[in-house]
């Protein structure tokens, strides 16, 4: 099941060529741009590990896609995205968050059903890959 | 971005056309007027222009060119224009088509170096990012290394500069600027970084016509004029001063014109009279006169 989480999710993945011009159309909006990975891409795991810190001053995408492709060898079996901060006074939020790495096989969630009092039930949606230990989960077996 | 199909081997191309169109002629003529002297400078960025515009047409024919490498090391006593000229020389390349942004990125060894254990990568690596589409100047770049510390960070950076001026070639071009004789010690010390220089520039020094029209350049920029009197004092000033230490080609100059716009100021501060527009533009022979160098002398 393939996850679908912030900007172009639906689209095909990203070529790097157009990653570059999403990249270099946030520099000239002035945002900074930082990259993180993780293997818990839980839509609720908001905080993924960051890939360097974020990089301030950067005029040119290539330095994000050099950080980019340090990333991807690094971890070639993680989810990497790319965000965007937008620092303006009332905005201060991420402005753009896209994914731009994926595991070769993504296993997907299956929902786990919990009986609580009163026939009451609750529901959890829980990704296969994370029954492995971290570091491990999407690596091929 | 898809590839133009390759011309035909009897097609013709508008060389002249494309130098129009890329704005090259602009900035050389700028160069030409607003730096005096620098012959061979100048040649030489006449010559990247070129083969830049040439390969560019080349490749419209599908010949296949490698980029060529444009790492350029400039060396030349204190103020004989180098980073005026790595400025110029980041336009340049831009309009060529061959940086993305052509902005510069101006450091020195204190932004490159980190200082301790693991600290110089990472801080070497973002310099490098920020640079990444324009030119990276490395200003005194002999400071990177120290010879006798093996222990130094520098040559950490040095490494890191190496590989990434290898692999980033189409991403950044890099500048080592510094005077001569120690520049000569560092690419002794380091040979990788010599061969991976494409182009050495040696920043020749001023003769003293050529100082006394960067003189008279400065003077017209700040909104001044020299009255007939003055320009033959500042032309003895500048005699005096380029046989003392400590001179600095055209940064003297500056400082010798800013020096004279503070006796101007103050001159014209004690006169009770009415003043002109000529009064507020003329610097006058005591403007000089009143300077250290002619005190020395007697």
């Amino acid at each position: 099941m393939r996850i679908t989480q912030g900007t172009f999710s639906y689209l095909p993945p990203l070529t790097d060529e157009e990653i570059r011009a999403q990249v270099q159309y946030a520099l000239d909006q002035g945002w900074p741009l930082s990259v993180e990975f993780t293997d818990d891409p839980h839509p609720r795991n908001t905080y993924w590990e960051m890939w360097g810190l974020p990089m301030f001053d950067l005029h040119d995408a290539a330095g994000v896609l050099y950080e980019l492709g340090e990333c991807r060898r690094a971890y070639p079996d993680r989810y990497i995205r790319v965000n965007a901060y937008d620092a303006a006074k009332g905005r201060q939020t991420i402005a753009l968050s896209f994914i731009v790495g994926r595991p070769a096989v993504e296993p997907g969630f299956r929902l786990d059903r919990q009986e609580g009092a009163d026939r009451r039930i609750r529901y959890t949606a829980h990704p296969y890959a994370a029954d492995r230990p971290a570091g491990a989960r999407y690596r091929e077996a | 971005m898809a590839a133009e199909p390759a011309l035909d081997a009897d097609a013709v191309v508008d060389l002249a056309g494309a130098r129009q169109g890329s704005g090259v002629d602009e900035v050389l003529a700028a160069l030409d007027t607003e730096l005096v002297g620098l012959a061979p400078v100048k040649t030489r960025i006449r010559e990247i222009a070129a083969l830049l515009l040439v390969d560019a047409e080349r490749s419209r024919f599908g010949l296949t060119t490698s980029r060529p490498s444009l790492h350029m090391s400039f060396t030349g006593d204190p103020g004989t224009g180098k980073t005026t000229v790595a400025l110029r020389m980041a336009d340049l390349l831009k309009r060529l088509g061959y940086l993305q942004r052509g902005h510069l990125v101006a450091v020195t060894r204190e932004e490159l170096v980190g200082q301790y254990v693991g600290h110089t990568a990472p801080r070497t690596r973002e310099v490098l990012k920020r640079a990444m589409g324009g030119v990276l100047f490395i200003d005194e770049a002999y400071y990177l290394y120290r010879a006798g510390n093996e222990r130094d960070y520098g040559q950490e950076a040095i490494e890191i500069l190496l590989q990434v001026m290898e692999n980033q070639r189409q991403d950044l071009v890099v500048i080592l600027a510094g005077y001569s004789g120690r520049m000569d010690t560092f690419f002794q010390a380091n040979p990788g970084m010599s061969s991976r220089i494409a182009h050495h520039i040696d920043f020749p020094g001023y003769s003293l016509d050529e100082l006394e029209r960067i003189g008279t350049l400065m003077v017209g920029q700040a909104g001044y004029r020299l009255s007939p009197d003055a320009e033959s004092v500042f032309r003895d000033y500048l005699a005096r001063r380029m046989t003392q230490s400590r001179f600095a080609n055209a940064r003297s100059v500056r400082n010798a014109v800013e020096r004279a716009r503070l006796r101007h100021a103050s001159r014209l501060f004690d006169l009770p009279a009415t003043l002109s527009l000529e009064d507020l533009m003329r610097l006058e022979p005591a403007d000089f006169l009143a300077s250290r160098v002619f005190r020395d002398e007697s």
